[in-house]
């Protein structure tokens, strides 16, 4: 039953990353991005991660990519001018990702593990009901310094972002007519 | 029990759910016109069938055998696309809610919630924001401007008192300790309306936090922006007719029965008796059942009534009233609900 719902929407998943290249049209690649997503979540649920898979549907499928369709909307962008590739990055391009794809899925086959800190410590051995407990009491003793950082990293992107939109002399004015 | 045996009546349990949530869609759309007919001092629906009672099922017909019109300068795919997942998110989401005592079908299968997951109240809030995309997409892929600015209007709200939802259902869940919906309901059945989360468990604040975003939410007056018809002449569903926006009509008051059914189960006691203990249990197992679905319902029915009175009182806000106050009172509330409650539950432990 999960090997047979792990292809299907392992597929699905796949499936919606290609259509989110082969599409010409922004909103129709934004909303593959959401298949992805929500296939992805699926994907988590199978592996006994219900907390993440919701949170992936509400942030990312819910939120993030509300506002990638709003942006698309509002711009009411149109179709892409689509060119062919350059001969060499069709020649080139293809077999290294390949490579690069082969090599990072030997990788993590062979050491199974990519840091010191990891999330699955905490996590192995529990039935789905402690699943939630467990990630809260680990993100808030064993990862608080990461957790924290990250909050700080994604409070700077902010203020980056506003400072970026304001353009102006600071005072809350602007300073060029549009 | 077997699978099959699982499998069969989840079955049922999925047709008779998904039949009563229409036949509830309906019957909710009467009940408003009644209301708000009698607000207004007009008496609303009454010709067909003893005081209107088959007014719904005259309009569903009505809207099955219109002309169905697509315009021709849809981008049809997302056209026909967006009423479906308007509909579908709005049946989805009523899977994870409980309506009455667990156990209490036969052999303590449970009857009346089709799944019961631990992560029930993040489910629906995941389902409900997926919802958004019905009402973008048809807004942008009706090629027409009213529609696309309802659908912005619509997103940005929704997107803006989501926070404010979610921030105030944290309250609750802090007090339960759990996610799951039955959870929360049994720790507030102790001692009847005393032990409501509303009342006993101190989230009265977050009740009227939930109810303000619950509004914005299902976009119902006074927070009905997206679909202002003296604006917009009808918002995202402007080029949509007969059955397909029928389906735009039926997602909204399904949104506001689940949104009903969630404030039952977080702040009202859900399927629990107002009484406590004084009526019941008693020996007979269906009439337990029996009761505990009655006490759900007649909740859910009290809150779809106060859905309908604001809409006859309050006038429409306006747009940049909604987003101040959405973002400058209702989260920082939110937020101090939080912080209030976590306070007190360190204290009391």
């Amino acid at each position: 039953m999960h090997l047979i719902l792990f292809a299907v929407f392992a597929g699905l998943c796949l499936a919606g990353a290609i259509n989110l290249l082969l599409q010409s049209h922004p909103i129709n690649s934004a909303l593959s991005l959401i298949v992805v997503m929500t296939s992805l979540a699926v994907l988590y649920l199978l592996l006994g991660a219900e907390f993440l898979a919701i949170a992936q549907v509400i942030v990312y499928a819910g939120a993030i990519m509300v506002l990638f369709t709003f942006v698309v909307m509002l711009l009411n962008a149109g179709r892409e001018d689509r060119t062919l590739g350059s001969r060499a990055a069709s020649r080139v391009g293809f077999p290294a990702v390949a490579v690069i794809l082969a090599l990072i899925a030997t990788v993590i086959l062979h050491t199974q593990g990519l840091g010191t800190a990891r999330l699955s410590d905490g996590l192995s051995n529990t039935a789905g009901a402690a699943n939630l407990e467990v990630l809260g009491s680990v993100l808030f003793t064993k990862l608080l310094l990461p957790f924290e950082v990250t909050s700080v990293l994604i409070l700077i992107a902010i203020l980056g972002a506003v400072a970026l939109a304001r353009h102006g002399d600071g005072n809350g004015e602007r300073t060029d007519d549009e | 029990m077997t699978i099959l045996q699982f499998f069969l009546w989840s079955l049922l349990k999925v047709a008779v759910v998904t039949v009563v949530m229409l036949l509830g869609v309906a019957y909710t759309v009467l009940l408003e016109r009644k209301l708000v007919g009698r607000i207004q001092n007009r008496w609303g629906p009454s010709r067909v069938g003893p005081f209107g009672l088959l007014q719904p099922l005259v309009d569903g017909a009505k809207s099955f055998l219109k002309e169905d019109i697509i315009p021709s300068g849809v981008y049809r795919p997302l056209y026909l696309l967006a009423p479906i997942l308007a509909l579908g998110c709005t049946l989805i989401s009523i899977a994870v809610v409980p309506f009455g005592e667990p156990g209490a079908g036969p052999g303590r299968f449970d009857l009346f919630e089709i799944s019961d997951l631990n992560i029930g109240l993040l489910v629906i809030l995941g389902v409900t924001s997926i919802g958004v995309y019905g009402i973008a997409l048809a807004g942008w892929s009706s090629n027409n401007k009213y529609s696309l600015l309802g659908a912005l209007r619509s997103s940005a709200q929704l997107v803006s008192y989501e926070l404010a939802l979610g921030l105030s259902l944290v309250g609750v869940v802090l007090r339960a300790g759990s996610l799951n919906l039955r959870v929360i309901v049994e720790q507030q059945a102790t001692h009847g309306i005393a032990t409501w989360n509303i009342f006993g468990g101190g989230q009265f604040v977050a009740f009227f936090i939930y109810l303000m975003a619950a509004y914005a939410e299902t976009n119902r007056s006074p927070f009905d922006l997206p679909e202002a018809e003296s604006e917009l002449t009808g918002g995202y569903h402007t080029e949509y007719s007969s059955m397909k926006f029928a389906m735009f009509f039926m997602a909204e008051y399904g949104n506001m029965i689940t949104v009903g059914c969630v404030a039952t189960l977080l702040f009202l006691g859900g399927w629990t008796s107002p009484m406590g203990d004084l009526i019941g249990p008693f020996e007979n197992g269906f009439v337990n059942a029996g009761l505990s679905l009655f006490w759900f319902v007649s909740k859910v029915f009290c809150f779809l009534c106060l859905y309908v009175w604001v809409r006859g009182t309050l006038p429409r806000f306006r747009y940049d009233q909604l987003m101040n106050f959405g973002w400058r009172w209702l989260m920082p509330l939110a937020i101090l609900n939080i912080v209030a409650t976590s306070l007190w539950l360190a204290c009391r432990s």
